[in-house]
């Protein structure tokens, strides 16, 4: 297979599919990344964007499709050397956070530079630090993640992702389980970040307001399949019934609450 | 019925070639794992230093028991003056060495498959493969390497509380004289007794902390269960299987040695 050279997008995929037990999950996602760009994988709750992120990220390996960063194709079957390059350039945010539970916020923070670098303990402490400091963290970073709070872990979370200086970065669900507040508040972090360190961004989530202020570009993953893809601004005017349905799910709630009012109490009482 | 067997047949040579594999990956992984010497440390004082209490309890009251019933078994012979061989021998070649890993299973082991299993539901296993930092070198050669030093270190503790036991029941409370249980340890005892205690405590700490891995690492393979309970059952697996592994291997090392 022939590596194809691709400058305009920090990552590539194409053809990617992936099943489970005979049931498929992604049914051929192609997509590009812009390089330094905030994209945004928007789509319902099991719609497969997780996995898709896994995908990209080595954790599952695709039935098919190729995936590329940079130009070189990478993934199961590709070189190893390419693969551990590859996780050297890129960070992967989770849901949960994975903050290793036994260490304190600056061992975690640490943890990839001491296991992946040949820095001196000195240098590897200097540099948690500054990141922990520039995610307004380095006050806790005696403490364990059990004792913070979940923003605080999603700070922590971000902090080890981009100790290591990554081109790419994988967010899976950042905002899932915060309220509205905290939700604008990650999305302002990953933006300032972006700006600040000047990584690509591959976000997954279901919220569309924040992701549509944020995003450079957004696609809708719906059924396994990419239904949708480009700017926010292109989103929201568009009338493909797919992209309506999920931006507006709102106000289609806000339609069925009002006909289930106008309605007799007595087709809903129970006997 | 037979393609039952069959299957039940493969199933557990499959597991037992997979577990060999997840050894020796782990040894293996060793050489390219930075900083290991300090995990060694920690794992060391999680096998070592915690475990201390049981591993003192139960040995001094192993001891008291070996020297309550030898001597009352012995005296009908008027052999009471062997008291101290009795003791030594059963702590240093068959008691010391299975106790020992058994009271260090039931902590240092089942602590380790709970943390594993723990860190592969929240996904902290998967996320330290993202980062480039392989699983197997950072979690599981420390604890293995600590576990070929603590099990003859606890076991050797074992035997000298255990034997310091049966001198206070033996000779304290039952009036063995002292000189006489003491110099009958010294003639029993011969240099392929230890030997023998030690390359088992070894062997039984090697196999057992790597089966308790085995079974963290590998949570949430149990379809069946999710969750906290896949952490559990993980844990019960992990305890049960090793210290039948234990007894299974202490006979196969023993008919080596006898």
């Amino acid at each position: 297979m022939q590596p194809f050279v691709d400058t305009h997008h920090a990552l590539r995929v194409e053809g990617l599919r992936k099943a489970f037990n005979g049931r498929p999950v992604l049914k051929g996602i192609n997509l590009g990344i812009p390089r330094g760009s905030i994209f945004t994988v928007l789509g319902p709750s099991g719609a497969g964007k997780s996995v898709f992120l896994k995908c990209l990220a080595n954790v599952l390996q695709p039935d098919e499709g190729r995936i590329s960063f940079d130009g070189r194709p990478m993934g199961y079957g590709t070189d190893p050397a390419v693969r551990a390059e590859f996780r050297k350039r890129c960070s992967f945010l989770f849901q949960a956070n994975a903050l290793l539970d036994s260490l304190t916020a600056l061992e975690n923070v640490a943890l990839p530079l001491e296991q992946t670098t040949d820095l001196d303990d000195k240098e590897i402490r200097r540099r948690s630090m500054e990141a922990l400091r520039q995610l307004e963290v380095h006050e806790f970073a005696d403490l364990h993640p059990g004792e913070l709070s979940g923003g605080m872990q999603k700070r922590l979370a971000l902090a080890r992702a981009i100790v290591t200086r990554p081109e790419l970065v994988l967010f899976d669900e950042p905002t899932a389980g915060l309220d509205p507040l905290r939700r604008n508040g990650v999305f302002a972090m990953i933006a300032k970040y972006r700006r600040m360190f000047g990584f690509t961004a591959l976000v997954v989530t279901h919220d569309v307001p924040e992701a549509l202020v944020a995003s450079d570009r957004v696609a809708l993953l719906d059924q396994g399949m990419i239904c949708f893809e480009g700017t926010p601004s292109e989103f929201s005017a568009s009338e493909h019934p797919v992209v309506s349905g999920f931006r507006d799910s709102d106000k289609a709630l806000a339609a069925t609450i009002a006909r289930m009012l106008d309605e007799p109490l007595s087709t809903h009482a129970s006997p | 019925m037979v393609s039952l067997i069959g299957r039940q047949t493969l199933g557990v040579i499959s597991g037992l070639g997979e577990f060999a594999l997840f050894t020796g990956n782990s040894f293996l992984a060793a050489l390219d794992s930075r900083k290991l010497f300090r995990r060694v440390v920690r794992s060391l004082h999680e096998q070592g230093t915690v475990c201390l209490p049981v591993i003192l309890i139960v040995g001094i009251f192993t001891g008291l028991v070996l020297g309550l019933q030898g001597y009352h078994v012995l005296n009908r012979f008027g052999s009471s003056g062997l008291l101290g061989a009795l003791v030594s021998l059963s702590l240093i070649r068959e008691m010391a060495p299975v106790l020992a890993a058994l009271m260090l299973v039931g902590q240092a082991g089942s602590a380790l498959a709970a943390e594993l299993g723990m860190q592969r539901q929240t996904e902290q296993i998967v996320a330290l493969e993202t980062m480039g930092i392989g699983s197997h070198g950072y979690l599981v050669s420390p604890r293995l390497i600590a576990s070929i030093f603590s099990f003859p270190a606890q076991t050797a503790l074992f035997v000298v509380v255990g034997l310091w036991g049966g001198a206070l029941s033996g000779s304290v409370l039952l009036g063995v004289d002292s000189g006489v249980y003491w110099s009958s340890v010294e003639r029993a005892v011969e240099a392929r007794d230890l030997r023998e205690c030690f390359i088992k405590a070894a062997i039984f700490g090697l196999l057992s902390i790597s089966l308790c891995a085995y079974q963290g690492f590998h949570a949430d393979r149990n379809r069946s269960v999710t969750g906290a309970r896949a952490v559990s059952a993980a844990t019960t697996r992990a305890v049960v299987l090793s210290s039948i592994l234990i007894l299974v291997v202490d006979y196969a090392v023993s008919s080596f040695f006898v």
